[in-house]
């Protein structure tokens, strides 16, 4: 499991707890979230985010 | 040669650049940059202190890195001095370069209030990562800090330093917290939360006098009041930087002033970003300057594509009490009506013909901007929701 972070504004996507509150389950892959998602706090596609460290 | 310059390494300038980039990797770009041209996310200046991030911390990408990436040529630790608009030719620090179309991304300065005391000089902001990384010099004894505004940024960096085991004070002269944005039922929803982690609040007044005291400060308020801090930050709103495009003859007025194409008074020119004024609005944020970029980036690469901003609603990062809110004109014609409230508030903003132009979600209700933004300009049920305890 990976964490994931928005180069805009920071938002983190852990892999592990998933985003319940937008439909995307606990344990959901970084490649499995689909192209047409953005990032809930900025809005930039998914194409835009950078990986970073854990 | 036939070149873009973009001026700024904001969000606004790299995003632009990086838009034109999945779009035309040929077009010669230049980006020139006062800064070190390193690329960082800005709005993490108001929430890295209790993740116990320094400067070097926020990094993204090391400006040498983006310009690889990018494949751009980048001129950092440069000042543009002039626009020669008949000639396409800036004046810069570096020497002359020609431009065959200007982009202004060059952000904004926070305005400064103007305080007495011996010590009105040690008031600081935060605007960029200098800052920041100047800030978190600052901090070493420090126990006690008093921001100066309560708003987006003020309630931000409270929640980010009461988070991180400082006790803050907070000094407004408006009624509640973040009131440019939403109205009082709402704003007044951050006042306990944030009390109970170590917020104290100042409202209906401001700082008068910053004199040194021991190791730290005292401050007066205009009510009399006295509060001993250790360190005073502003931040009480940004002012767009026009001054290059007014001294060049640009229409300027609060922003530089541009149309739905991003174009100013001269067409070869541009801006976005917080400089700018887009047909007659100046739209900080990040959402707005996102959707600019990409319309932005298209006109560049030869598709002339005005901007069309869909709901943006802005997302206030305080975790002790989150809120969302997609905020209404100050002369917007309307009510604000309460849909919910049970640890925090769902408001909706209903106009003349009972449709919904704005919201505000706070507390448990932040996370459901999405569902909410679909139902604007809907006419949404008379009364409140089944949840609602007026």
């Amino acid at each position: 499991m990976k964490v994931w972070q928005c180069v805009v504004c920071g938002f983190i996507y852990d892999e592990t707890k998933g985003l319940p509150e937008e439909g995307i389950k606990p344990g959901t892959k970084w490649a499995d979230i689909p192209e047409n998602w953005a990032c809930p706090d900025c809005g930039v596609a998914k194409a835009d985010f950078e990986m970073i460290e854990v | 040669m036939k070149q873009i310059v973009v001026l700024g390494s904001g969000l606004a300038g790299y995003s632009v650049i990086r838009e034109l980039r999945k779009l035309d990797r040929d077009i010669p770009v230049t980006l020139v940059t006062r800064d070190s041209g390193d690329y960082y996310s800005k709005p993490m200046l108001s929430n890295a202190f209790a993740q116990g991030k320094d400067a070097a911390g926020l990094v993204l990408t090391r400006a040498a890195d983006m310009a690889a990436q990018l494949g751009i040529t980048l001129l950092a630790k440069t000042e543009v001095q002039a626009i020669d608009r008949a000639n396409k030719k800036l004046a810069t620090t570096a020497g002359e370069l020609a431009y065959d179309r200007l982009v202004i991304a060059l952000g904004a300065d926070p305005i400064r209030i103007p305080v007495q005391g011996d010590a009105a000089d040690a008031v600081m902001s935060v605007n960029d990562i200098a800052d920041y990384a100047q800030l978190r010099k600052s901090v070493q004894g420090v126990a006690h800090i008093t921001i100066m505004g309560g708003g987006l940024i003020g309630c931000e960096f409270a929640n980010d330093w009461a988070t991180a085991g400082y006790k803050v004070s907070v000094v407004d002269p408006g009624p509640y917290p973040l009131a440019s944005l939403m109205p009082e039922q709402a704003g007044r929803q951050l006042l306990a939360p944030l009390a109970e982690i170590g917020v104290d609040w100042h409202f209906g007044t401001s700082v008068s006098r910053v004199d040194r005291h021991e190791n730290g400060y005292t401050l007066t308020l205009a009510d009399g009041t006295q509060l001993q801090t250790d360190l005073v930050l502003s931040a009480v709103g940004l002012r767009p930087r026009i001054a290059l495009a007014q001294a060049a003859g640009l229409a300027v007025n609060r922003g530089i002033k541009v149309d739905a194409s991003l174009r100013s008074s001269d067409a070869a020119i541009f801006a976005l970003g917080d400089c700018a004024e887009i047909e007659g609005k100046v739209q900080p944020f990040v959402l707005p300057i996102m959707n600019a970029a990409r319309a932005l980036a298209k006109t560049l690469a030869g598709e002339e594509t005005p901007v069309v901003f869909p709901a943006m609603p802005v997302v206030v990062k305080t975790p002790a009490h989150p809120v969302a809110v997609l905020p209404v004109a100050r002369d917007a014609v309307g009510n604000w009506q309460l849909r919910a409230n049970s640890d925090g508030v769902k408001m909706a903003f209903l106009d003349a013909d009972a449709r919904m132009s704005g919201f505000v979600l706070t507390g448990r209700y932040a996370a459901e901007r999405n569902e909410m933004s679909k139902l604007l300009g809907q006419p949404l049920p008379a009364g409140t929701s089944h949840e609602a305890k007026v």
